[in-house]
């Protein structure tokens, strides 16, 4: 079993799709880590043997910021902004859209689901 | 996209001589601004800039992680007060 920054690979993917499966790693990177550790991107991640895997494990832990890591470095950069009190920390800290996007509909992604308002009228159905 | 990096970075020139001026005396005062465009550079840190929100002056004082970021981002100039009809409004983080 192929363990790669506190990540169980799934074992039946190809490589290159497997690293994708560690936070940090698209399909860009893996492509990438891959041609540096010399492995072929077509084999499973079972089918790799313990030096392949050392090798792209090294590279990943050595080389990137992956994981946990990654995530403290972008919530501390959110932090960040809420602390200095710019605007984009207080669209931050009221879960609204940071980047400018309408919020008179959609910006669902951010706000989270639909809360119902009471007293509101439904739109008759057609 | 972002500004041009061979411009370097906008700060107005007035406000920029008056920091430049409060630093060479080493004294500190508030300093009145409309230049919310400004970016705010590292001579800024530690004086108190006065930012206009389009009311009124909204009093900043610079840290060091505020530098980069531009004046106008810390003077709010909408005033949201909650829906009608919303009992008392949860917002927690603030």
């Amino acid at each position: 079993m192929a363990r790669i920054a506190g990540v169980d690979l799934p074992r039946g993917k190809r490589i290159e799709v497997a690293l994708t499966y560690i936070y940090g790693i698209g399909a860009t990177r893996a492509a990438e880590i891959i041609r540096e550790c010399g492995v072929d991107a077509d084999r499973r991640t079972q089918d790799l043997d313990d030096d392949d895997v050392n090798r792209l494990r090294r590279q990943i832990e050595g080389n990137y910021k992956v994981e946990g890591a990654l995530r403290t470095e972008t919530s501390m950069n959110i932090k960040r902004l809420m602390d200095i009190g710019c605007y984009r920390g207080l669209r931050h800290r009221r879960g609204l859209p940071v980047r400018g996007q309408r919020t008179h509909t959609n910006a669902r992604t951010h706000k989270g689901s639909k809360r119902s308002i009471a007293g509101k009228k439904k739109p008759p159905k057609k | 996209m972002p500004r041009s990096v061979k411009k370097g970075p906008f700060i107005d020139d007035k406000l920029l001589l008056k920091i430049e001026i409060m630093n060479s005396r080493n004294e500190k005062h508030v300093i009145k601004t409309w230049s919310r465009a400004s970016t705010i550079s590292p001579d800024f840190v530690g004086h108190t800039v006065a930012v206009h929100n389009g009311n009124k002056f909204i009093p900043v004082y610079i840290t060091e992680n505020m530098v980069g970021h531009k004046l106008g981002e810390f003077a709010p100039t909408r005033l949201f007060r909650g829906h009608s009809g919303r009992l008392a409004d949860k917002r927690s983080g603030r």
